[in-house]
């Protein structure tokens, strides 16, 4: 069966689709919300506002995190900030010109209609955590102060000291907790998502097991809303927190949810470097700090003189010499590749030479010590609590890392999957970004889709089912399920292997970071082809995890996402394989201009790519998106 | 460097728990304490033994989902710092550590060194929130917010909520917690409608759970995101208030 990819965008100028729609939406009166039951999945800034929102319209809601709290989300460590189109400081910004910067920095590979919704909703999210006492950085007036980012000529970005990501969280999470006292949520926490039901077609609830005694339990909803975050993680070292991880949305996935851009992942230019082999994870330092930070690496390759004894002239600022326009300010992909190719060429620095310098001297001398401290200084103190280095003395090294998942499942302009009744929120889905996501536009993002956009769209699909119950949990759709997850468990269990579950996580890291990461080639996805099949088959052969399943057991939770991430492995390398051009975050090789950046391939490629299961990891079904530019002219992305 | 880790086992909350010793080898001063343990648990997997179970998510300090005793310190050794930010460099070769959960009648153990926190978000469900369902916020900047009280209100909004400030309480207080919470609402103008109303609700929750406050200080050095005992004082203040204010009253001057 081929599935349907109708995106569903509204008729209708570009700036008035979303008022449109909203308006020729079904709705459900308030009466007769309380008869539905909605499961959401996870709990970040997506899930939260979601939650919180529907139940504030009284739906009734059950809401599932393996979190020990909703206030742990992955969100809660996004530091650098959020976008809004405010147009507070008068620069020219609008939300037009946030709609054409998204588009540009996701290099024309996203839908026009959803990234012009996203804009406009970025001024209610303002308004929204502000209200719920979001303590975003002000000015001496007393009104909200910008930063500036990474692919943009404004200030447009909301920030709250170098913890916007917690202090947005604890907004929706305070909200949400709200709702679980007025009783309209049920709160599980400690509990995983292990999958999901589907009968007729329709999503119609999931199976989890609770992570401290073990049990596996069924639980039913007229609808389902993954918002289970990216799956950087696929990489090991990531900035993603260690438990970030696919399995939700690839075990929707192999219900029947397509799968769209796995290849269109984003590398962060500005993580800490490895320091060695027992490395557990990477440190993102704020994209922010290349407001004030100037990047570079000695002239001379190979020069291991400490960077405050090489004189001016001998250092290489090759981000201001390669694009004077935006210099440091480049977009993530591009700032990222650059990096790389000084480090490939000789030029790194640091006792493993695999990083470049970012360096706050001549802001320093030009701002002050102060003024610096009070915009980073939470950043300088993480920093040298890692490398035991003062960023105030010596410049930062740093080096690109796996960070966030542009693909995500397919979602219509509504946010629902191909399942009917399964939607797919913030990070987990594909919408918006494109090939290449700008800083401070995730939280952006998740925040639209929980507390704006899914509480409207959810009511149209919804209305159609007034007054017919949740299919109940002890039909037999739930009871295979179940029995399927038992065995999945206990599958782990009894294997008895040699090698552990990270063993194995970090040699498809390798693979993945060797063939799938910055830069791709035919011949090495092929390779990479070759290897992550061999690698799954010895995990599933000679994993040991120990213990019994009736109780907390760490490894055991570990062993099911790895053995996901090894399917999801091979559809992103697919992806990257199939799609010959190159564009944000995914670089082929061999698609590159003369000066060595992306070549796009517009006649060929300007759809989204969705796969769809067949049954085999190795061979999913392709099916195309076409992307229609009615308003943007497609151009080569320019940041000289 | 090599160590020797004093380690709490206990299976589950009703069985009895012990202190397990191990040898660990070949570490070196840059890793951080988190991934020691990371090390010995692959060890002692390969090894057919039971790894530790510990919590643990983001690794940098901001997700509060860690934490431990060590010799005794919550978090360990260094000021301002979450136990997955302490690196082994603050450690010297030979030493002996002792690792232990949390503490506290409020946080019940789940296994080994991971510990039962709900109890916490007990106290913000009791009113840690302003009331702004979605969509009836007003524009932004239609309130201005003096820049100190801003900055105020973030010391406090800091908090992780990782506990460490009740185990290291000799009472097992969450003091330090609930008061960091309630001012970082308390503080703001948004927050001031549902001031009285917050603090008696959650300081009220708050003892059903947790031991009393009787001043020790421990609270403040323990905290990795260094919160002043002041907004302790601060709740105390809003508390008596609240309980003699005449809330149809409110809104007029005192
Ligand atoms: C270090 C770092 C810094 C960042 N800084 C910024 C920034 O400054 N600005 C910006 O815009 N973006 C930033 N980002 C990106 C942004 O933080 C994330 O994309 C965004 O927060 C994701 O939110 P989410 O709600 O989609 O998912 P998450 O916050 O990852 O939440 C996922 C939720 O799902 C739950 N979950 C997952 N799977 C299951 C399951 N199977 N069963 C039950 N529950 C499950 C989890 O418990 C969790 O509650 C940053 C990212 C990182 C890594
Ligand atoms: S693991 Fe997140 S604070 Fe330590």
């Amino acid at each position: 069966m081929t599935i349907n990819l109708d995106p569903r965008v509204p008729a209708g100028p570009l700036a008035d689709k979303w008022e449109n729609h909203k308006f020729s939406m079904r709705l459900v009166n308030p009466a007769n919300k309380r008869k539905f039951k909605i499961i959401v999945v996870g709990t970040g800034l997506a899930g939260a506002s979601a939650a919180a929102s529907l139940g504030e319209l009284g739906y009734e809601v059950e809401v599932f995190t393996f979190h020990d709290s909703p206030r742990r989300a992955h969100s809660i460590a996004a530091q650098g900030g959020i976008n809004a189109a405010k147009n507070y400081h008068n620069d020219g910004d609008s939300v037009y010109r946030l709609f054409y910067d998204t588009i540009k920095g996701g290099d024309y590979r996203s839908r026009e209609a959803n990234v012009h919704r996203l804009a406009e909703l970025s001024l209610n999210i303002i308004d929204q955590a502000t209200a719920q006492g979001v303590p975003f950085a002000r000015e001496y007036g007393g009104l909200l102060d910008n930063r500036s980012f990474g692919g943009a000529q404004v200030s447009r970005t909301f920030y709250a000291r170098g913890q916007t990501g917690q202090q947005l969280l604890l907004g929706a999470y305070q909200a949400l907790m709200r709702q679980v006292d007025r009783g309209s949520v049920k709160l599980h926490t400690r509990t995983e998502m292990l999958d999901l039901v589907v009968k007729d077609g329709r999503a119609v609830g999931i199976v989890t097991r609770d992570l401290v005694n073990g049990a596996i339990s069924r639980h039913s909803g007229h609808a389902v809303v993954l918002a289970t975050g990216g799956y950087a993680n696929v990489f090991f070292l990531s900035t993603n927190a260690k438990a970030s991880n696919a399995t939700a949305i690839w075990r929707a996935h192999r219900r029947g949810a397509a799968f769209a851009n796995p290849a269109f992942t984003q590398i962060h230019p500005t993580c800490i470097p490895a320091s060695d082999e027992f490395q557990s994870k990477l440190t993102l330092m704020s994209e922010s700090l290349r407001n004030d930070g100037r990047i570079w690496v000695p002239k001379r390759a190979g020069d291991n003189r400490p960077p405050n004894d090489i004189p001016m002239a001998e250092r290489d600022y090759f981000l201001e010499r390669m694009y004077p326009a935006f210099g440091n300010l480049v977009p993530r992909d591009v700032a990222s590749r650059a990096a790389k190719r000084m480090v490939d060429a000789g030029h790194g620095v640091g006792p493993l030479q695999n990083g470049v310098y970012l360096d706050f001297a001549n802001a320093i001398d030009r701002l002050g010590r102060n003024t610096i401290a009070e915009r980073y200084d939470n950043l300088f103190q993480m920093y040298e609590r890692i490398t035991d280095e003062d960023p105030y003395q010596v410049p930062m090294r740093i080096y690109p890392a796996p960070h966030y998942t542009m693909g995500g499942l397919w979602v219509d302009y509504n946010l629902m999957t191909t399942i009917p009744g399964l939607y797919a929120l913030g990070e987990a889905n594909f919408s918006d970004h494109g090939a290449n996501r700008l800083g401070a536009s995730a939280l952006m993002q998740g925040l639209a889709d929980g507390y704006f956009v899914l509480p409207y769209t959810i009511g149209d699909y919804l209305a159609e089912y007034l007054n017919t119950d949740p299919v109940p949990t002890s039909h037999e759709a739930f009871g295979e399920v179940e029995a399927g997850v038992r065995e999945r468990v206990s599958g782990y269990l009894n294997t008895n292997g040699t090698r552990t579950v990270d063993w194995f996580h970090r040699e498809l890291g390798k693979i993945m970071l060797e063939h799938c990461g910055m830069a791709r080639t035919e011949s090495g996805l092929d390779k990479a082809l070759a290897e992550i099949p061999a690698l799954h088959e010895e995990f599933k052969a000679d994993v040991r995890v120990l213990g019994e399943s009736e109780s907390f057991n760490q490894s055991l939770e570990r062993a099911g996402r790895v053995d996901d991430f090894f399917e999801l492995a091979q559809v992103m390398c697919l992806d990257a394989k199939n799609r010959e051009e190159s564009c944000g975050g995914h670089f082929r090789e061999e698609y590159q201009t003369p000066e060595g950046e992306a070549l796009r391939r517009d006649n060929e490629f300007a759809y989204v790519a969705a796969w769809d299961w067949t049954g085999d990891p190795g061979s999913p079904e392709l099916i195309k998106e076409p992307l229609e530019f009615e308003n943007v002219k497609l151009s080569t992305r320019s940041y000289k | 460097m090599n160590i020797t880790l004093q380690v709490w086992k206990q299976e589950g909350p009703d069985r009895a728990g012990r202190f397990a010793t191990y040898q660990v080898d070949d570490i070196e001063p840059e890793m951080s304490f988190l991934e020691m343990l990371d090390i010995l648990n692959e060890r002692l997997v390969s090894q057919g033994d039971d790894p530790i179970s510990f919590d643990h998510d983001c690794r940098e300090g901001i997700c509060g989902t860690c934490g431990v005793m060590i010799d005794g310190q919550a978090h360990g050794p260094q000021l301002g710092t979450a136990t997955c930010q302490l690196h082994m460099r603050k450690f010297r070769d030979g030493d002996t550590i002792t690792v232990e959960p949390w503490r506290a009648a409020g946080f019940p153990i789940v296994r080994d060194l991971v510990v039962d926190r709900t109890s916490f978000d007990r106290i913000i469900e009791a009113g840690g929130y302003i009331t702004v369902d979605t969509g009836a916020a007003p524009d932004a900047n239609l309130i201005p917010v003096p820049k100190d009280v801003a900055e105020t209100a973030f010391d406090a909004a800091a908090c992780i909520g990782c506990g460490a400030c009740v185990a290291a309480c000799p009472n097992g207080a969450a003091n330090l917690f609930t008061a960091a919470k309630i001012n970082h609402l308390n503080l703001l103008p948004q927050g001031q409608a549902e001031r009285w109303a917050r603090t008696e609700a959650m300081v009220e929750v708050m003892e059903e759970y947790f031991g009393s406050c009787t001043n020790h200080g421990e609270c403040e050095k323990a905290c990795p995101k260094e919160i002043s005992i002041d907004f302790i004082a601060w709740m105390n203040r809003d508390y008596v208030k609240a309980k003699v204010k005449n809330r149809r009253l409110m809104g007029q001057k005192a």
